[in-house]
């Protein structure tokens, strides 16, 4: 029983997890028992005073018995009065920041995550965090209500437009962790998801010195990454092709961004439509704009599609596409172009 | 009126106009039942295309489709469905009997009680084919102000359905004040009648706040006034705490009526005397009053501060107290009894079955640092489930399977309704068991597509969807089947000892031939002297 249980657990990759976990498990065995005690007396009761037969045996007049029902009250009280106690404890030690956490900008906007470290870098979707330093993200929403959770954390918080909130963490579990918008945000909040990536701290540490070396060289990240050594696969510039590895095509480079950039919150490559319209076959066919103009779709198009989305707004589509300007740089929006045109046909 | 009148039963003569232009409290509870079944018809036929969607991974409608589907779900079952239906059917039909009254005290108002109601549901109804509502029956800000659906309508629906509720309120709470029969003292009053009243005090109290804030935000919506909006100069926390002020107090709008009619029930089908009879009655009471200050545990995770959370949390706990005690003298009250295992008993102890686990799944998410792991996960939507369709679904079906012979004057088949109670209890377990689970294991709520490792739990639930919509077929089948064939049925059939059951079934126009003078408590059973 105990194991078949063990199945739905979570791992407990923060100092937090367990002993959230340990309340959730105090508090499920006392639900056990009362349930227990409850329904056991129950079925025993419906069995062992059953009728019999058709005219209804004599029954006890008793009417209640204020002591025991008193004293349930008083166990009952005990009981839930330490519940909340535990549970309070615990909540003022996640809610507590620690000195000296590393703190990480976080913005929630229709369908992405958006992180900024303190040296400016920014990635979508996708964030390094290093395990065991106290982690503080600072957190904002562009549009509607968003709730910033991850479960194998088992922390979460909402993130409100017009104010900040904030998420203290230590992580103690390297790996990938799911992150989830947990307040509904409209069509495609389900496809909120993000990804906060765990990594010994001198691997956190090289990951950013690598960056921060390339750009103080002017350095662009797609030609920096074929001479870093150390730079974790998908963070950032995913398609960057590792040392020693072939250079990957551009089209390739553009479907990996095209995950990692959240497009595909919006957009399936499947002929399947969602928030916005589907990728493919679009490249090289006629559009239809929501002022009933036409326009074939060719690389600028595209390139404005990302850089100014609002300009030409495909037909039967709202203007929600978020813009690019300033987040991709001219090579990833050349991956991009390329991906989408090898959907073209 | 004619002598004659005082054979007839109220059933009987006039046409849909004489309906519809009636004052009789007993035909406009069958009026509200009618409304409010043909509503829950709907919110579970929205049910089950939520379920559908989630059967598998992948789309199967759009996500937008999809969002419309569970806001009408939420928003049709709380408001049109389980707020009304006890207390505004069962309730209308039953209160003034059960305290020998002929009518509640305004029978107009409660005419235009009825009215209202349904004026409210066609806006809702509007909202619904003019593009359906997406922002979840929570209508959370600023999503609700920038969504491009019927929010207008579906809000204005909800602020006018308040009015009915209070004015049904107000009317129950006079009636049971000023015409209670000679002898009918407060403590002889069925458990039945506390709920209600107890029920009426929130509605009264609480649905103005509803009322304003959905003004308010309509009055954002056309005219821009920044109330909620961050980008106007507002604050969409605010709106969650004028939403959950009146929302959270709803829930007991929801389960208390519930919870009084498994009281009877078990009383009546195990021939005890009640266990606690005043423990019972006061802890509606105390109920009510909890409720008013509980609000906050919707939102321990919404930016609220640590010390709103604080007193939050520890006075949610406190309701545990008045809510366990109920638990308890219901199982009491079967000891030593001579246990009838008809169907509106074992609805009722499906109710204590499924309700102890709705009440106990509380206790996590009232503990602060659990519920922001549990926070809007399917451990929630579980949860609620649990209370609402465990716990008040089963209190009404208790409550109409004991009580139709009265209204109707037939026996439903009493083999079919062990079937559907069955069905839909088993149905229930694999629906939402198997969602503790996948909330447990993280999987936020009002998803319309999820990650692999949720998809077997997540199909069991949707097989379980199909078994409550089987037993609920059967069930309204049965019903109507019953109207025109089901056995003709006696005054008592149960031989229960309140005063519905003294008068015919179905009652004369005047419920009772001559005021009832009340000597005893409504729960004398018991000849074994102890
Ligand atoms: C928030 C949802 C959203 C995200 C995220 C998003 N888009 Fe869009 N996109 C849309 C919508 C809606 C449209 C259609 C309306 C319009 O033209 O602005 C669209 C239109 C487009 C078009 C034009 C398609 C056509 O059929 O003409 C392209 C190309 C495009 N997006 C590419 C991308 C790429 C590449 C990304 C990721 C970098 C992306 N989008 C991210 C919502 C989104
Ligand atoms: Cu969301
Ligand atoms: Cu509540």
């Amino acid at each position: 029983m105990i194991q078949f249980f063990k199945i739905f657990e979570l791992p407990r990759s923060s100092t937090m997890a367990g002993k959230i976990d340990a309340l959730y498990d105090f508090v499920f065995w006392v639900s056990m028992i009362s349930f227990l005690i409850i329904v056991i007396g129950m079925v025993y009761f419906v069995w062992r005073y059953r009728r019999r037969g058709v005219t209804p045996e004599p029954t006890p007049y008793i009417t209640g018995h204020t002591p025991t029902e008193v004293s349930v009250a008083v166990v009952l009280f005990i009981i839930v009065m330490a519940i909340f106690y535990w549970g309070w404890v615990d909540y003022t030690e996640i809610i507590t920041s620690k000195p000296g956490s590393l703190e990480i900008n976080v913005t929630g906007r229709q369908w992405l995550w958006e992180f900024e470290y303190t040296n400016g870098r920014k990635t979508v979707n996708e964030a390094l965090v290093p395990k065991g330093q106290p982690v503080k993200l600072i957190m904002g929403s562009a549009d509607v209500l968003h709730s910033f959770y991850v479960p194998d954390f088992r922390l979460k918080q909402d993130v409100v437009p017009g104010a900040y909130t904030k998420l203290d963490f230590t992580a103690i579990q390297t790996g990938e962790h799911q992150v989830f918008c947990a307040e509904y945000c409209g069509t495609a909040h389900s496809k909120m998801l993000a990804k906060l990536k765990v990594v010994e701290p001198e691997e956190y540490q090289k990951w950013q010195k690598t960056w921060e070396v390339e750009q103080s060289l002017g350095v662009q990240p797609a030609q920096a990454a074929e001479s870093s050594e150390s730079r974790p696969t998908g963070i950032e510039n995913p398609a960057a092709p590792r040392h020693g590895a072939a250079p990957e095509l551009p089209a390739e480079r553009g479907k990996a961004l095209f995950t990692a950039k959240g497009c595909t919150a919006c957009h399936s490559v499947t002929g399947q439509i969602l928030v916005g319209p589907s990728l493919k076959g679009v490249f090289g066919h006629e559009v239809d704009l929501n002022d009933d103009s036409r326009i074939t779709a060719d690389e600028n198009y595209i390139r404005e599609s990302l850089t100014d989305p609002q300009l030409k707004v495909v037909k039967g589509f709202q203007p929600v596409m978020p813009t690019y300007k300033g987040t991709l740089k001219d090579e990833e929006i050349n991956d991009l172009v390329a991906y989408i045109k090898s959907l073209g046909n | 009126m004619s002598a004659t009148d005082h054979t007839k039963n109220y059933l009987q003569g006039g046409g849909l106009w004489s309906w519809l232009t009636t004052l009789d409290h007993k035909r406009i509870g069958v009026m509200y039942m009618i409304a409010t079944m043909f509503f829950f018809a709907i919110g579970g036929i929205f049910a089950l295309l939520v379920r559908l969607e989630l059967f598998k991974t992948g789309p199967l409608f759009s996500p937008d489709t999809y969002n419309k589907f569970f806001t009408l779900h939420g928003a049709i079952m709380v408001f049109m469905f389980i707020i009304p239906v006890i207390p505004a059917a069962l309730g209308n039909f039953f209160l003034p009997i059960q305290i020998g009254a002929k009518d509640v005290a305004f029978p107009r108002l409660n005419l235009l009680s009825w009215y209202i109601f349904m004026i409210g549901s066609f806006l809702l109804v509007l909202a619904v084919l003019s593009g359906g509502v997406d922002t979840g029956w929570t209508f959370y800000t600023p999503y609700s102000i920038r969504s491009a659906t019927s929010v207008i309508f579906a809000t204005l629906g909800v602020f006018i359905m308040g009015f009915s509720g209070i004015l049904t309120g107000l009317n129950f709470i006079v009636t049971i004040h000023k015409l209670r029969a000679p002898g009918m003292t407060f403590h002889r009053m069925p458990l039945f009648l506390w709920a209600i009243y107890a029920t009426a005090i929130i509605q009264v109290l609480a649905t103005p706040v509803i009322g304003i804030t959905t003004v308010l935000l309509v009055m954002e919506r056309v005219l821009h006034i920044g109330f909620f909006d961050p980008k106007l100069g507002g604050d969409p926390v605010l709106f969650q705490h004028f939403f959950w002020f009146y929302s959270h107090p709803a829930v007991y709008i929801m389960i208390l009526p519930g919870m009084g009619i498994v009281s009877e029930v078990i009383t009546v089908f195990s021939r005890k005397h009640i266990f606690g009879y005043h423990a019972i009655a006061y802890s509606s009471l105390a109920i009510a009053g909890i409720s008013f200050i509980v609000w906050g545990h919707h939102m321990f995770v919404s930016s609220q501060s640590p010390l709103a959370n604080f007193l939050f949390s520890l006075l949610t706990m406190l309701v545990a107290v008045p809510t366990a005690i109920k638990v308890f003298n219901w199982t009491a009250t079967m000891y030593r009894g001579s246990i009838w295992l008809q169907t509106p008993m074992l609805y009722a102890l499906a109710f204590i079955f499924l309700f102890t686990i709705g009440g106990l799944t509380g206790l996590f998410l009232a503990a602060l640092s659990v519920d922001v792991h549990l926070h809007d996960t399917y451990f929630v939507v579980a949860h609620f489930h649990y209370v609402m369709m465990g716990g008040t679904v089963m209190g009404l079906l208790a409550g109409l399977h004991y009580w139709w012979p009265k209204m109707f004057g037939r026996m439903y088949p009493e083999g079919w309704g062990k079937l559907s109670c069955s069905l839909i209890f088993i149905g229930f377990n694999l629906t939402f068991l198997t969602q503790f689970f996948l909330g447990k294991m993280g999987m936020p709520r009002r998803y319309h597509d999820y990650l692999p490792q949720y998809a077997p739990l997540n199909m069991a639930s949707t097989v379980g969807s199909w078994f409550i919509g089987a037993g609920f077929l059967i069930m309204f089948t049965y019903f109507i089947w019953s109207l025109f064939k089901g056995a003709k049925a006696p005054a008592n059939p149960w031989d229960a000892k309140t005063l519905e059951w003294t008068i015919e079934s179905p009652p004369t126009t005047h419920n009772f031939h001559k005021e009832p003078v009340v000597t005893t408590g409504p729960y004398e059973y018991g000849e074994v002297k102890i």
